[in-house]
């Protein structure tokens, strides 16, 4: 990847950071601070690594996309926007009555959205069937699930880790968004699930641990995953929950909560000048 | 005059038979299990698809999320294991992942009731249809017999949504001659009668028919409906068995206050009030026996059927 191409991605990363808070204060409610530690994931993930039409959300040679941590819905609307599935006008709709943008994402309300999640736990094991579908019909697309690091508190996440390693499922990648919080605190004292690198690994994974707001080892992760066979690939992603935003980041009074108007003016300056830092 | 009891074989094993029917034609058809695939019958299908058959371990919820993958790529996933594991462990699976996208995934629970015997509690399902009930838009279907089983499975293949399918482990006495059809949502007349209509459903179809036999010799004409799609419910032969016989009996081999009973007094009581008595089981859960002894003690047999017939012929103007 080319320094512009990196400069042209950051960018994008600005203005998925500024819908995202503008979107949960505009409707009032909703988890800005979920959305923002996955941004560079997800943003390098629609513009880089993922073979889709958005044109065409129905096309069956897509890879596919999973937001198994559902309620970083902000995020995903964002970049399925900015990606042209629809008008970026719509995102401000988010939580409205008759909005196709539900609190969390549905796929029978927008094309394009692969699962409809929320309930934790639920991704990874839709993204096996996805995989198993692809391997039936000898097709060369590939799944993509992202899921948050309290969700793997969840038991099913673990018999679908059980399951895709046991089969190879090499056409899965799932992405760990371990920005170390859940809604009650910190993982580490809430439910602690350390060591990760060793778990996926004994359940038969191939385990990248990267610098999740670091675009060019995500980038080179989904590469590496991609090229990896016989193994179904997990991204431990260490992010920073809130990240961009000084009153959100690594903050964990801040599950589930918008900022406030005023608090909203300063996050985009904030965030304008990171970029320019 | 009693009918003569002829047992079929277990609505299970027709669901396996049929399977395998449908897989020879349509080869999006896979078939998931939860490692009991030779309880639930769908090793057939294992057998002769091994690459269309997923064996995803003891692990139900994992299974079912993997079906409504499966589906949202064109595949039609029928993933199977007992009716209580699959229910009741995996219900938060069919209402996300499943019946809020409204996903084209069937799902087969087997050794449902307590007609599985001697195995006890922990692995009878009193409770499922009332979950089934509980997603939107689900279908809902309880063979009676094989022939039935055969028949609505073939349907359910065909149909384009979420089904549920109920089956049984002991053999099913024969209710239906082979070919007979079926249609999702129509129910079946299968004795006439004027003067009471008992609604049943699985394998209490079977002991509706003995009731009526012997309620005949007593000058008592009962209709029989077998009602083999709870849902959606065949509203119109619903609303003429409650006009022309004025009184209702259901029978269901489930928990009486929330499957079959509750879903017809729901709707007789807002369309056509008739008197209406209830079989099933009455809140409680049952124990390790033969299916004859706890059919006996937990009041699902012809001689249940028949006291309730005339409880409400009591209450009938």
């Amino acid at each position: 990847m080319s320094q512009s191409d990196i400069e042209n991605l950051r960018q994008l990363t600005l203005t998925i950071r500024k819908d995202i808070v503008r979107m949960t204060t505009t409707a009032g409610s909703g988890h800005p601070s979920t959305s923002l530690s996955a941004v560079e994931i997800l943003t390098t993930l629609y513009f880089k690594v993922l073979r889709h039409d958005p044109s065409k959300p129905n096309w069956p040679e897509r890879d596919r996309f999973i937001l198994s941590k559902g309620h970083g819905a902000p995020l995903l609307y964002s970049v399925m926007a900015r990606s042209g599935y629809f008008s970026p006008e719509q995102l401000m709709t988010l939580r409205k009555l008759d909005s196709p943008l539900q609190g969390h994402p549905e796929r029978q309300r927008l094309a394009g959205v692969e699962a409809s999640t929320g309930s934790l736990g639920q991704g990874l094991s839709i993204g096996i069937g996805m995989a198993l579908a692809a391997r039936l019909d000898r097709k060369n697309y590939r799944v993509y699930v992202l899921t948050g690091d309290g969700e793997l508190d969840e038991g099913q996440v673990w018999e679908a880790a059980l399951f895709a390693g046991h089969n190879k499922i090499d056409n899965l990648t799932a992405i760990v968004d371990r920005n170390s919080q859940q809604q009650d605190g910190w993982v580490k004292d809430i439910l602690n699930t350390e060591p990760l690198v060793e778990k996926w690994q004994s359940f038969g994974w191939h385990v990248i641990d990267i610098n999740g707001h670091d675009l060019e080892q995500v980038l080179r992760a989904f590469d590496q995953a991609k090229a990896t066979r016989g193994k179904p690939t997990v991204i431990i992603a260490r992010t920073v929950k809130g990240k961009g935003v000084s009153i959100l980041e690594n903050n964990t009074n801040f599950h589930g909560v918008p900022l406030k108007p005023d608090q909203l003016e300063q996050a985009l300056k904030e965030l304008d000048q990171g970029v320019k830092a | 005059m009693k009918p003569e009891k002829k047992l079929g074989l277990a609505t299970r094993d027709a669901y396996g038979q049929a399977l395998v029917e449908v897989g020879r034609t349509n080869s999006n058809i896979v078939v998931l299990d939860a490692d009991v695939s030779g309880s639930t019958k769908s090793r057939g299908f294992a057998k002769e698809f091994p690459d269309r058959f997923f064996n995803f371990g003891i692990a139900e919820a994992n299974m079912v999320s993997a079906a409504a993958g499966l589906a949202s790529c064109g595949k039609i996933p029928f993933a199977s294991s007992f009716a209580a594991f699959l229910m009741c462990k995996s219900f938060e699976q069919l209402r996300m992942s499943v019946a809020n996208p409204h996903l084209n995934v069937k799902i087969c629970g087997s050794h449902s009731g307590i007609s599985l015997g001697e195995d006890g509690a922990s692995q009878m399902a009193v409770e499922d249809i009332s979950l089934a009930l509980a997603l939107p838009k689900f279908v809902v279907l309880v063979p009676a017999d094989e022939v039935a089983t055969r028949a609505l499975v073939k349907r359910a293949a065909t149909y384009v949504g979420p089904v549920y399918i109920r089956t049984s482990r002991p053999s099913a006495p024969l209710i239906y001659s082979e070919g007979e059809e079926f249609t999702i949502g129509k129910a079946k007349v299968i004795r006439s009668g004027r003067h009471v209509t008992v609604l049943a459903t699985g394998m209490l179809v079977w002991e509706a028919v003995e009731a009526a036999s012997i309620c005949k010799e007593r000058g008592i004409e009962v209709r029989v409906i077998d009602i083999h799609t709870i849902r959606p419910l065949d509203e119109g032969t619903l609303l003429q068995a409650a006009r022309e016989t004025g009184a209702l009996v259901t029978a269901e081999e489930h928990l009486v206050n929330c499957g079959l009973g509750a879903q017809i007094a729901q709707f007789v009581a807002k369309n056509s009030p008739v008197p209406m008595e209830y079989v099933g089981i009455k809140d409680t859960y049952a124990e390790s026996g033969k299916p004859a002894e706890l059919f006996e003690r937990y009041g699902l047999t012809a001689r249940h059927i028949i006291s309730a017939i005339e409880q409400v012929l009591k209450k009938k103007k």
